[in-house]
């Protein structure tokens, strides 16, 4: 396998479990912050941890806006993880109103359960499929629907378009955008590298598939 | 059509006491017996399907620093669930390093009671998903629990179920709720202290010690535990993470396959 994967480091969550994860599975990944590297990536992960406004400030002060813009203008793959999916889209309502990278049209708000459930939405649950979305062709091909994988976040993003939604999952009635995918931007909500096997499934599938052709 | 799906699966955690560098197990926290490697532990219930693990450096808080940055490194190379890391930990660089390491989540217990800002300026700093309040609980009198700490050993003076209200208050995501009377004695889980903690506050609880047996177990998450920590039943082969999930279904509680 000789695709590289750079996973991007912009000082906000654990970036060495991504990298871990990716490493296990036989992909040479590697970490950076320069936006020169990012340009020219093979392909992109965008990890992170923590508020919207936060995130977007600490790729805004490293220069990595632009480079993230211009690579997935061109084709390159990216990945973006709980957080960095978050920031796939076009704005946050978390503490304020925020701009997002854009690259899905669309906003992240607050879970809103409605029976009470408790608040962040951590553990395992379950990957469902929007009705009349295929996962054929996507990072999800090989996970069974069902599978449960694991969560921890206290927002959501709401894609403007149903078509953008790859996989959702429920919890306490509440409808969360799992993942979210258009053309070669990849989101999930959820953490494929603290996800067991299903988790490692997508992490290798990402290292080799053609995302390009996929959607 | 949006269909919902049932209630989550709470969650089944290995607890793994380490004093470097072995993993250990104890009675009410104390009288430890060498149990093995931890990491090859924590490498079999993973394979087994365990959906969270959680290292404690046991002697931590005596020589006033974590001893396990080495093996959260190895862990977190092979084992792809959530990992949590408690003992010792007293500062933002203590948490960064662990979190360096591998570690997803830390578990605080003395310096959170010496200095509560710590909790506050941790969740600041990581985000309260991260930070896992440890609580040993003490019972004192019929519906009243002291916190102690270093492994049950220390009295604080302060009601457990209003520290850990505080600690929530201050950026506590999750609380590790461990009866010291219950522990390592397989006689099932202070019940009457899950359901004085669980529905007071809006993070997750973790029951911890106590259970022996599966029914053990089933209670502690009737009582509205939002996970359950395990140590004997799985270090002692009582169980497997299988056959517990399994037998946990046979009950209607449901696991995640």
């Amino acid at each position: 396998m000789s695709v590289q994967i750079t996973v991007i480091d912009y000082g906000i969550g654990n970036v060495h479990s991504v990298l871990n994860a990716f490493r296990h599975e036989g992909a040479d990944a590697v970490l950076s912050a320069d936006p020169e590297v990012i340009r020219k990536a093979e392909r992109l992960v965008l990890p992170g941890v923590g508020a919207f406004g936060d995130g977007m400030r600490e790729l805004s002060k490293r220069q990595l806006i632009e480079p993230l813009r211009e690579a997935v203008a061109k084709g390159t793959p990216l990945l973006g993880i709980c957080l960095g999916m978050q920031l796939l889209l076009s704005e946050s309502e978390e503490f304020g109103r925020h701009e997002g990278l854009g690259f899905i049209p669309g906003t992240v708000k607050r879970i809103e359960p409605t029976g009470g459930e408790k608040i962040p939405h951590i553990g395992w649950n379950r990957l469902l499929q929007p009705e009349g979305r295929s996962w054929s062709g996507s990072l999800l091909e090989e996970v069974p629907v069902s599978t449960s994988v694991y969560f921890v976040h206290s927002f959501t993003a709401v894609p403007n378009d149903e078509r953008h939604r790859l996989a959702d999952t429920s919890y306490g009635g509440f409808r969360i955008a799992a993942a979210v995918q258009k053309d070669n931007v990849t989101g999930c909500q959820f953490h494929p590298e603290k996800s067991g096997t299903a988790g490692l499934m997508m992490v290798r599938r990402f290292s080799t598939i053609d995302l390009k052709k996929a959607s | 059509m949006f269909v919902t799906s049932p209630r989550m699966p709470p969650r089944l955690i290995a607890r793994l006491d380490i004093k470097a560098p072995n993993l250990v197990k104890g009675i009410q926290l104390e009288g430890l017996r060498v149990m093995g490697d931890p990491a090859e532990h924590a490498l079999r219930y993973y394979t087994q399907g365990i959906d969270e693990l959680l290292y404690i450096d046991i002697v931590a808080s005596l020589y006033g620093r974590n001893n396990l940055t080495d093996l959260v490194a190895r862990t977190a190379a092979e084992v792809f669930v959530p990992l949590t890391v408690g003992g010792g930990i007293r500062s933002i660089d203590d948490i960064t390093k662990l979190l360096r390491a591998g570690a997803d989540k830390v578990s605080i217990n003395t310096a959170a009671i010496a200095r509560p800002e710590l909790l506050k300026e941790a969740a600041q700093t990581f985000g309260s998903q991260c930070i896992v309040l440890s609580v040993e609980a003490k019972r004192t009198a019929p519906g009243k629990w002291e916190a102690y700490t270093d492994n049950g050993r220390e009295k604080t003076g302060l009601d457990a179920v209003e520290w850990i209200r505080r600690a929530v208050d201050l950026g506590a995501g999750e609380v590790l709720l461990t009866s010291v009377d219950k522990e390592g004695t397989r006689k099932g889980f202070d019940i009457e202290l899950i359901r004085a903690v669980a529905p007071l506050v809006a993070v997750p609880v973790i029951a911890c010690g106590g259970p022996g047996t599966a029914e053990d177990v089933a209670k502690g998450l009737e009582a509205k535990a939002d996970a359950v920590a395990l140590a004997s039943l799985f270090h002692y082969k009582l169980e497997t993470v299988g056959s517990l999930k399994e037998k946990l279904k046979a009950q209607g509680i449901e696991v995640r396959s």
